[in-house]
């Protein structure tokens, strides 16, 4: 890419005149209609560039891996037997950098601008991206250089297999972490060498029993006791972000502690990406289809934005796409907010003709989807805007294994069953939760990790070769605790085989 | 043209490769890419490569899916993905990666350690001949490409605003240069014939069919990936032999007895009417279960063999396919009066296991 940064906020584009008046046509409209976003610079693609970018993550420089060219060489194979086609690729920077197919028609050029604008918005003002690094391009950037660096010094193989070790483990790590403090302070010492208890400040020494009284300070010197107790367990509580516990306490080089980091770093950027598949996309769907239909459409190209509208939003039955329910549920609630149709009266209503025709009048719809927008993940969204009736009108199933017939079958219809699974499908990002229970388990340095058990197992065959993986890291043995075909289990890899005792 | 993903694309061919070799013994004794020979390519399924990480497994898991149904009826994964965005859900397949012939052929030379063959006659050498092909960005300054350096050039000046339509200057910098560059082209110079000969008698059952087919295709594609030319022809015999197609040599079962002087007779018949042994490298393979007429006509294949094929052929390979039926006797036979040929080479095959071992010992000598 030749961009330079340099040239005040209106970015050299090599956009053709044609794209560049559609890009101003779009940006206006955009604007219009109150989307806050960055400055968006349009890359125009081939394919086979498309292909390489997305394979490498929407980033043009990352580091060298394997999976990139097992990425790209599917992409392109889909691409070149008419299975799928990439028509966009937006990448949550600042300036925010979005890639055009160079054959789109001029109405899938307009629609995927409308959308990328929509993205640019979400990722600008969503609170889940709020701690992102917006120049991630240079900060990828500088992580291949790193590796480069490592991969000349220690040899592509080690290096290699490194990586390789540390991707398994990329899941591992605490989704809240930007926005939960879960580690304490270094606590205070006093003279003689033990913990002080927290008191609350008083200035004048004759308040001090009222400001912090004896049964204050009695619980305080419990906590303190707890916490005592507790710190003799190492950790001192489970750790969800095992990657930081690893680079904290894992026998690593130097290289390999910096590898490591550069994987957790790259985790957690793409981590609200996943937390905020549906929200993120459905405010996209929801806005290239307005801006399209209310504003950017022209009366012949409606049947070519018809035709890429209804692929983008379809649906199969083993498969939620999160473009179409993401856009329903927006429509939904704007058209809750608008009629009025919530709250306690809403609520308590149990006339289902009066709740049908319900309508106050109130026109907070677009008000309401914004704050959406910007306050709410998948799980939250989820959580708090599906209803029965969008279910039932959607006719969304929640789908189960059958045992006795050996395939999968409709499990229930049921609102608060669907309600459950497609939470559990979002929650921790639909990986299961793990945490670091024991860094020095059986006293021997070895490392324990506990799978907190929500009626599914694990994939044995899978989590047998993680374990492998995270012994390359720790370098002593490693386990996790688990439950498998309802009995209690502890998986353990001790450097030459993998063994499950029951507990 | 190149990009910055080539070498991940490299690096990943490189452990496709590595896990094709891996299975390949399980492969050879499947015949599970047989079905999937293309033209030039064969596509191979092989376990997706992938990173492990904790997951759920997928017997509890269920989802959420819509559409009609009631509660109890299947659903059906698969018939889906009408979004032309789809795909970025991890799937359970296989990974099909596509390999050509020749690669393939390669990789199993390298497997079983083969040597590679020396076709007969010192003259038989390739021919090369150069062939300008394509571009590329750098090469000596005697084959630059004028023209397109100048187009790119101005493109470039174009793009960038610099160029000046009144004063029409076009300067070319190094990114702007472009070359000619070459590719050798092999001209086929030796050539081979592969006959496979098979006793389709009543003892030969649809498993032994099977070994002899699973069998040929690697000999065949070994031998194709060590010379430029080809020629493959089929022989079947019972009591009478005769030349059919590759479809009907798998395929055929005949009742009758066994006479194998005459697949012998027949095939050179064959060498004399089209294969001058002067010009051709021939590959003889016979497979039979080991039963043959009489005592009489073993001894005259015993003559023949020794009089007129073995002194015309690089290597004749005599395979014994165990049958429930056969009594195994030609092997013994041919083996008392040929020990330790240096052209004849024989090999055991009592199943499907056997084949990569038998494979080896037929090619293992790089005749």
């Amino acid at each position: 890419m030749k961009q330079n940064p340099k040239s005040s906020s209106k970015y050299m584009t090599s956009l053709p005149p044609d794209l560049a008046a559609l890009k101003r046509e779009i940006e206006g409209y955009a604007r219009d209609y109150g989307l806050d976003f960055y400055d968006v610079i349009f890359e125009v693609l081939d394919w086979n560039q498309l292909n390489e970018v997305a394979a490498y993550g929407g980033f043009p420089n990352r580091y060298p891996h394997w999976r990139f060219g097992m990425e790209y060489e599917e992409l392109s194979k889909s691409y070149a037997y008419g299975l799928s086609k990439i028509y966009e690729m937006v990448v949550n920077t600042d300036p925010c950098y979005a890639y055009l197919l160079f054959s789109n028609g001029t109405v899938d050029q307009k629609l995927v601008m409308a959308h990328v604008y929509a993205h640019c918005d979400f990722f600008k003002n969503n609170v889940y991206f709020a701690h992102t690094n917006r120049k991630m391009m240079d900060e990828m950037a500088n992580h291949k250089t790193r590796v480069m660096r490592y991969i000349d010094a220690y040899g592509h193989d080690a290096v290699e297999g490194f990586i390789d070790a540390c991707l398994s483990l990329d899941t591992l790590i605490d989704y809240h972490a930007p926005a939960i403090k879960r580690r304490s302070p270094p606590s205070l010492v006093d003279a003689g060498g033990r913990r002080a208890i927290h008191t609350l400040r008083s200035d004048k020494p004759y308040m001090d029993k009222f400001v912090n009284p004896k049964e204050f300070l009695e619980e305080q010197r419990r906590a303190l006791e707890e916490q005592a107790k507790e710190e003799k367990n190492f950790p001192e509580r489970p750790e969800k972000d095992v990657l930081l516990f690893l680079l904290d306490n894992a026998p690593l080089e130097k290289w390999e502690r910096d590898v490591l980091s550069i994987i957790r770093e790259e985790a957690y950027y793409f981590a609200p990406q996943g937390q905020t598949k549906i929200a993120n996309e459905g405010w996209a769907s929801y806005w290239h289809s307005t801006i399209m239909t209310q504003k950017a459409l022209k009366d012949s190209e409606l049947i070519d934005y018809a035709d890429h509208h209804s692929g983008t939003v379809a649906m199969g039955p083993t498969r939620v796409n999160p473009y179409k329910i993401g856009l329903e549920l927006y429509r939904d609630i704007e058209d809750r907010w608008n009629k009025g149709k919530f709250g306690k009266e809403y609520d308590e209503c149990t006339d289902m003709v009066a709740k049908k025709n319900w309508d106050r009048k109130l026109g907070l719809g677009r008000q309401k989807i914004f704050e959406v927008r910007r306050l709410y993940s998948d799980v939250t969204f989820i959580d708090e805007f599906l209803t029965p009736e969008f279910c039932q009108e959607h006719r969304l199933f929640v789908y189960a294994y059958d045992l006795s017939h050996e395939e999968m079958r409709i499990a229930s219809r049921e609102f608060d069953k669907i309600k459950k699974q497609f939470l559990f499908q979002l929650t921790n990002f639909g990986h299961p939760i793990i945490d670091v229970i024991d860094g020095n388990f059986r006293n021997r340095g070895e490392l324990l990790l506990k799978h907190t058990h929500e009626g599914v197992d694990l994939k044995d065959d899978y989590a047998a070769a993680t374990l492998q993986n995270l012994y390359k890291l720790w370098r002593r043995p490693v386990g996790i605790e688990t439950v498998s075909e309802g009995v209690p289990t502890r998986i353990i890899f001790d450097g030459t085989e993998v063994k499950e005792e029951r507990i | 043209m190149a990009q910055k993903i080539d070498q991940d694309v490299g690096r990943f061919k490189q452990i496709v490769r590595g896990s094709i070799k891996k299975e390949l013994r399980k492969f050879i004794s499947t015949g599970e890419l047989i079905g999937r020979k293309g033209k030039d390519l064969v596509s191979i399924p092989i376990p997706r490569i992938d990173i492990p990480h904790f997951v759920y497994g997928d017997k509890q898991k269920g989802g959420i899916g819509q559409g009609d149904g009631d509660e109890g009826s299947a659903v059906q994964p698969g018939d889906q993905d009408g979004a032309s965005k789809a795909g970025n859900l991890p799937g359970e397949h296989l990974l099909e990666v596509e390999v050509s012939f020749e690669e393939l052929a390669q990789i199993l030379g390298e497997e079983l350690e083969l040597p590679r063959i020396r076709p007969k006659g010192a003259e038989d050498l390739e021919s090369k001949t150069y062939k300008y092909t394509g571009m590329a960005p750098t090469g000596p300054e005697s084959l630059r490409h004028f023209k397109r350096t100048y187009r790119k050039a101005l493109r470039r000046q174009i793009m960038s605003g610099t160029y000046d339509p009144r004063r029409p200057l076009i300067i070319p910098v190094r990114e702007d240069r472009v070359y000619r560059t070459w590719k050798e082209v092999v001209k086929p110079r030796s050539r081979a014939l592969i006959v496979y000969m098979l006793d389709v008698s009543g003892s030969m059952g649809n498993e032994q069919k099977e070994i002899v087919r699973l069998e040929s295709f690697w000999l065949d594609a070994w031998i194709r990936s060590q010379y430029q030319g080809v020629d493959v022809r089929y022989i079947i015999h019972d009591a009478v032999a005769r030349e059919v197609d590759r479809e009907t040599f798998f395929h055929t079962r005949e009742s009758g007895g066994t006479i194998i002087s005459s697949a012998y007779k027949l095939f050179l018949k064959i060498l004399e009417e089209s294969y001058n042994p002067e010009e051709w490298n021939i590959y003889p393979f016979q497979f039979s279960d080991g039963d043959n007429w009489s005592g009489n006509d073993t001894e005259e294949c015993m003559n023949i063999l020794q009089k007129e094929i073995l002194p015309v052929c690089n290597l004749f390979c005599y395979g014994q396919v165990e049958s429930e039926y056969g009594s195994g006797q030609y092997l013994r036979d041919i083996e008392a009066k040929f020990p330790n040929h240096e052209t004849l080479i024989t090999s055991r095959i009592p199943d499907r296991n056997a084949i990569v071992d038998s494979i080896k010992t037929f090619l293992g000598k790089g005749k």
